[in-house]
């Protein structure tokens, strides 16, 4: 009898099991959710317009050759303004290269933006439509890729750029990535 | 109210309920049926990247409409189911598919329902061979043939 009246403690113990384990859930960041997408494989191809206008356009062939960060951004989004400064730093710093991909975003609005905040990318290309967003596997702005010298992505970072997350995840990869390129 | 008002209400609801979900889906016009019915199949199996439980067919996300473009143009460019579900899985991971493969991340999800039906089969032949161990007595019996004559 006492060993039934134990039992009746089970669904209990489960219910309350279950509500821990999906409470913890809310705590878990979303950022993982898509973990390995498209690392270590080849930056897709593209050949879109400019948002400088000279060249006209850009292709895959002007992003390879040496490390890269490709920085998803548009002047709707506003995390990319507030990674804006820090995205200057780094390149200030550390001289790497940053190729920005305009997202969905209007081109003017988007001049006056780099106008009014500077500059800091070698170029910028306009992904009108979200086509190269898709091939990217973007889900939304800003999203940043660190590429090889050899047009393969190795690092993606969803969300903003922060000094924090340069330090701790991407400037290593960029090390490690440049030590190895001859 | 009466039987007709509601009827008219429900009407309503339903056209209503309709109108949105046709709105949704962008007007793409395909020359072939069959390229049509995949493209619905395959939309309906893609999850949405932006919205954690919607497929990108019920979704009206910017995301979505993009997938389903890029869907629609594979299709066009003759890819095959598999090829396009590959290409997308590859760039947003197993969370796109609403039908993930078997690997060690889901291996969870698969099984769960399996140990679950297991877990019930064995509390139902506990509970079974209980009952067999229930003996009555006289008096029990005597009662339950009363009981029983009460049928009609």
């Amino acid at each position: 009898m006492t060993r039934a009246r134990a039992l009746l403690i089970v669904p209990l113990a489960v219910f309350v099991g279950i509500v821990v384990l999906l409470y913890s859930g809310f705590g878990l960041g979303r950022a993982d959710l898509h973990p390995s997408a498209l690392i270590d494989k080849p930056f897709p191809d593209f050949e879109l317009p400019t948002l400088a206008g000279e060249p006209p356009r850009r292709s895959r062939d002007d992003l390879v050759g040496e490390v890269r960060l490709v920085n998803v951004w548009a002047t709707w989004c506003p995390t990319c303004a507030a990674e804006h400064d820090e995205l200057a730093r780094i390149t200030g710093e550390t001289g790497i290269g940053i190729v920005g991909v305009n997202y969905k975003d209007d081109p003017n609005a988007a001049r006056a933006w780099l106008a009014e905040r500077g500059d800091p990318y070698l170029f910028h290309i306009i992904d009108a439509r979200g086509d190269l967003g898709v091939d990217l596997g973007v889900y939304g702005a800003p999203e940043t890729f660190i590429v090889d010298a050899a047009g393969v992505i190795r690092f993606k970072q969803v969300g903003a750029v922060t000094a924090d997350t340069w330090r701790d995840s991407m400037a290593p990869v960029v090390a490690s990535l440049q030590a190895a390129a001859p | 109210m009466t039987g007709r008002t509601v009827l008219g209400i429900t009407a309503l609801c339903i056209a209503a309920t309709l109108a949105s979900a046709a709105s949704l889906v962008d007007a793409y016009d395909f020359d072939n049926p069959a390229l049509e019915a995949r493209y619905r199949t395959l939309i309906a199996e893609l999850r949405c990247p932006k919205c954690l439980n919607v497929n990108i067919a019920g979704s009206d996300a910017p995301i979505a409409s993009d997938l389903r473009r890029a869907v629609r143009r594979m299709l066009e460019e003759g890819r095959s189911d598999q090829e396009i579900l590959a290409h997308l899985q590859d760039r947003y991971g197993d969370f796109i598919l609403y039908n993930p493969p078997l690997s060690p991340a889901t291996v969870l999800l698969w099984a769960t329902p399996a140990i679950l039906v297991l877990v019930g089969l064995l509390v139902l032949r506990r509970l079974g061979s209980r009952r067999d161990a229930v003996e009555l007595t006289e008096d029990e019996r005597a009662r339950l043939d009363a009981l029983g004559a009460e049928d009609p």
